[in-house]
C-alpha cells in the first residue's frame, strides 16, 4: 500500500548542461512525512531536490504537485504551496532579522498589498516557532551560524507552505545546532508540514526522518521507514562503507557505526 | 479607505498604512531621509531658478510661477531656467536609479553604468550618429544612436563576462576594458570629423545641460517616467533578487525575466540621459551608495537613490554655472567630485577584499 502523495517525480531525467545525473527517476513524497534523501556525494540527491522545487527543469519526465505538472504553475502560486530552503542564500548587507523573515511573504504580496495583517502575523508566528523573537531587531550579519540558519528557516516558514524542501539545512553547523534544528523540523512535521530534506548524517536521517530515500549514482536504491531499510547491507551498497547497525541507545532507531580498516598495529 | 489603520508597529521604526485593498509599510528612517532629500531638492531648485544674469529672490521665483511677476521674470524662469533645472532633477534621478539597479543586481558598488561600459557605449553610439550621419546633438536620431550604443555595449560586456551566471567583479573588469576601447573609438571619430562637428560633439561629450530646452527635455522625461512606472512593478523583484537566485525563485520571482527587465530599464535610463545631455559621469556611481549610507536600508533602495541623484546633479549644475569663475559643462564638475569618491571607493573595496 502506498500512502497518498501530493508531490511526486515521474520518470524524471535531470542533469546539468549535457551531463545527465538521473535517468527515469520516480519518487513519491508521502503526505505528512519527514522524508530524508541520503546518499554519497554526487549521487544526485540535491539534483532531485532542485527538480522537485522547480529550480531545475527536467529534460524528460515531470514533477507532479497536486495532480498538475509543476511546470504549469505560476511562480507565485507555486511559492504559496511549496517552500524551499536553498543550500546557499545571501543576506543583503545590514538587513535585520525581522526584515529578512518578512521577505518570505513575497508570494502573498502584490503591488497594492505590500504588508497586510496576515503578513505580520505570519512573520511573528515564524519567528516564534524558530525561537528568534528576541533577535528580531538584530542585523543578520552579526549573528552566529546557528542563529542565522534559524532566521532562514523562519523566512521559509513565513511563506506558510504545506510542503517544505530543505537542501542540506544542517551543513556547517556544530552538532548541538544540528540537533536543535532537526528537532525544530520534527515539531513542524508534527504540526502537519510535509518536509523533504537532503542530509549527510545517516544517524540523524534515521532518527528524525519518517521516510528515507537512499540514492546512488542518480537512482533510488531503497526507500521506506528507516527502521525497515537501514541495514549494514544497504549502507555498504550505497556508501561502500562496512559498518554495523545497532539500535540508537536513546531512540531505538537504526544507528550506523563504521567498521573501518584495522589500525596498523592490529588493534581497533 | 475608511478603515485605514495608522500605527507604529515593531517599535518606532516602521510605519504601516492599511486599508481594505491597500497596505504599505515604510521604514521611518528611510521616510525621514527621503523627506529631507526632497525638501533640499525643492529648496535648491528654487535657488537655482533665481540665479543668472537676472538675479531673482526665492519670493520672486515663486511669484513668477503664479503670475505675480512681470512678463520678463516669468519668461526667464519658466521658459529659460525651468527646463534646465527640471532636466538636472529628472536626469539625476534617472542616473541614480540606473546605478542603483546595476549595483544591486551585481552586489557591487563599483558596478555603475559609468564603469561597466554603458555610458561609453551610449556616447560612442551618439557620436557615430553626429559625425557619420550628421545629425544635431540632442536630436531624436542621436538619442536613438545613444540608446542603441548603450544596449550593444551592455550586451557585449554581459556576454563576455558571462560564465555560468554573472559575477560582479568579472563584469566590472570586462566593463572597464570595453569602456576603454569605446573611448578610443570615440576619440578616433572626433579626430576624423570636420572642425565644427567635432566642436559640437566635444561639448555634448563633456556632459552638459546647456543645450537642454523643453524640446529635448520632454521626450526624455516621458521615457524616464515610463521606465519609473515599470520599476514600480519590478522593484519588488529587485529586493527578492538580493537573496540569491535560488531563494528568489523559491519565493515566487521569475528571476531571469525580472533581471532582464531590470537591466533593460537601467540601460534605457542612462542611454536616454546620455542622448539628451551627453555622458554625465559618476552620478550613477555615487548616488546609490551615499543614499545607502544615509538611509541605512538593507540593500540598495531605488527611491532614495533617485532623490540623491537628482540632488547631486542639480547641485553640480549650480556649481558649474554660477560658482566657478568660468561656466563649465556639468559633466566636468561631476567628474571632479565623483573621481575623488571613486578613488575612495576603490581603496575601500580593495581593503575589504584583502
Amino acid at each position: 500500500m502506498t500512502p497518498r502523495s501530493r508531490l511526486a517525480a515521474r520518470d524524471l531525467t535531470v542533469g546539468y548542461d549535457r551531463r545527465v545525473i538521473s535517468r527515469e527517476l520516480s519518487v513519491e513524497i508521502p503526505d505528512g512525512s519527514f522524508t530524508v534523501i541520503v546518499g554519497p556525494n554526487a549521487c544526485g540527491k540535491s539534483t532531485l531536490l532542485r527538480a522537485l522545487s522547480r529550480l531545475l527543469a527536467p529534460s524528460a519526465g515531470r514533477v507532479v504537485l497536486d495532480g498538475r505538472s509543476i511546470a504549469s504553475y505560476r511562480a507565485k502560486d507555486l511559492a504559496r504551496v511549496l517552500g524551499l530552503l536553498p543550500q546557499t542564500s545571501l543576506a543583503p548587507d545590514g538587513i535585520t532579522v525581522a526584515d529578512l523573515v518578512g521577505r518570505g511573504r513575497h508570494p502573498h504580496q502584490g503591488f497594492m498589498r505590500q504588508w497586510s495583517r496576515a503578513d505580520e502575523d505570519a512573520v511573528a508566528a515564524a519567528m516564534a516557532a524558530t525561537g528568534i523573537v528576541e533577535l528580531s531587531g538584530r542585523r543578520v550579519d552579526e549573528l552566529s551560524g546557528g542563529q542565522r540558519q534559524r532566521v532562514w528557516v523562519a523566512m521559509v516558514l513565513a511563506q506558510q507552505t504545506s510542503l517544505v524542501l530543505l537542501d542540506e539545512p544542517t551543513t556547517f553547523l556544530d552538532i548541538a545546532h544540528q540537533i536543535d534544528l532537526m528537532e525544530l523540523f520534527t515539531d513542524l512535521n508534527h504540526q502537519g508540514t510535509t518536509l523533504v530534506a537532503v542530509l549527510h548524517d545517516l544517524n540523524q536521517a534515521a532518527r528524525y526522518g519518517t521516510h528515507l530515500i537512499a540514492m546512488k549514482d542518480g537512482a533510488v536504491v531503497a526507500q521506506g521507514a528507516p527502521a525497515e531499510i537501514v541495514t549494514a547491507e544497504l549502507v555498504e551498497e550505497v556508501f561502500g562503507l562496512r559498518c554495523v547497525v545497532v539500535p540508537d541507545p536513546v531512540t531505538g532507531t537504526p544507528s550506523v557505526t563504521p567498521i573501518g580498516r584495522p589500525r596498523r598495529d592490529g588493534r581497533r | 479607505m475608511r478603515d485605514t489603520a495608522f500605527g507604529l508597529e515593531s517599535g518606532p521604526r516602521v510605519i504601516v498604512l492599511r486599508g481594505r485593498t491597500l497596505s504599505v509599510r515604510f521604514r521611518l528612517r528611510t521616510l525621514i531621509a527621503c523627506a529631507v532629500f526632497g525638501a533640499a531638492l525643492v529648496g535648491l531648485a528654487l535657488v537655482a531658478l533665481g540665479l543668472g544674469d537676472l538675479p531673482l529672490s526665492v519670493d520672486e521665483v515663486v511669484s513668477a510661477f503664479f503670475g505675480g511677476e512681470s512678463g520678463i521674470a516669468r519668461t526667464v524662469v519658466v521658459e529659460w531656467r525651468l527646463p534646465r533645472v527640471l532636466a538636472a532633477v529628472i536626469f539625476g534621478a534617472a542616473l541614480g536609479v540606473s546605478g542603483a539597479i546595476f549595483q544591486s543586481l551585481t552586489r557591487n558598488p563599483l558596478a555603475s553604468p559609468d564603469i561597466i561600459g554603458l555610458t561609453a557605449g551610449s556616447y560612442a553610439g551618439g557620436l557615430v550618429v553626429i559625425i557619420v550621419i550628421g545629425a544635431g546633438a540632442g536630436s531624436a536620431t542621436v538619442a536613438g544612436g545613444a540608446i542603441l550604443g548603450g544596449l550593444i555595449a551592455t550586451a557585449l560586456v554581459y556576454l563576455l563576462a558571462y560564465r555560468r551566471g554573472i559575477q560582479g567583479f568579472r563584469l566590472i573588469v570586462v566593463g572597464i576594458g570595453i569602456s576603454a576601447m569605446l573611448e578610443a573609438l570615440s576619440s578616433y571619430l572626433v579626430l576624423r570629423a570636420k572642425l565644427e562637428v567635432a566642436m559640437m560633439a566635444s561639448v555634448w561629450g563633456a556632459g552638459s545641460l546647456n543645450p537642454v530646452g523643453w524640446a529635448q527635455l520632454l521626450p526624455a522625461a516621458v521615457v524616464i517616467a515610463v521606465v519609473f512606472l515599470a520599476l514600480g512593478f519590478l522593484g519588488g523583484s529587485l529586493r527578492q533578487l538580493e537573496l540569491g537566485d535560488d531563494a528568489a525563485k523559491a519565493l515566487g520571482s521569475r528571476v531571469e525575466r525580472s533581471r532582464l527587465g531590470l537591466i533593460v530599464c537601467a540601460v534605457a535610463l542612462t542611454a536616454v540621459v546620455t542622448a539628451a545631455a551627453g555622458p554625465i559621469a559618476f552620478v550613477a556611481l555615487a548616488a546609490p551608495q551615499i543614499a545607502l549610507r544615509l538611509t541605512r536600508t538593507a540593500g540598495i533602495a531605488l527611491v532614495p537613490s533617485a532623490l540623491l541623484g537628482a540632488l547631486i546633479l542639480l547641485a553640480s549644475d549650480v556649481v558649474a554655472q554660477h560658482v566657478l569663475p568660468t561656466v563649465l559643462p556639468v559633466g566636468v564638475v561631476t567628474v571632479v567630485v565623483g573621481g575623488g569618491y571613486l578613488i575612495w571607493l576603490l581603496v575601500h573595496e580593495v581593503r575589504r577584499r584583502s
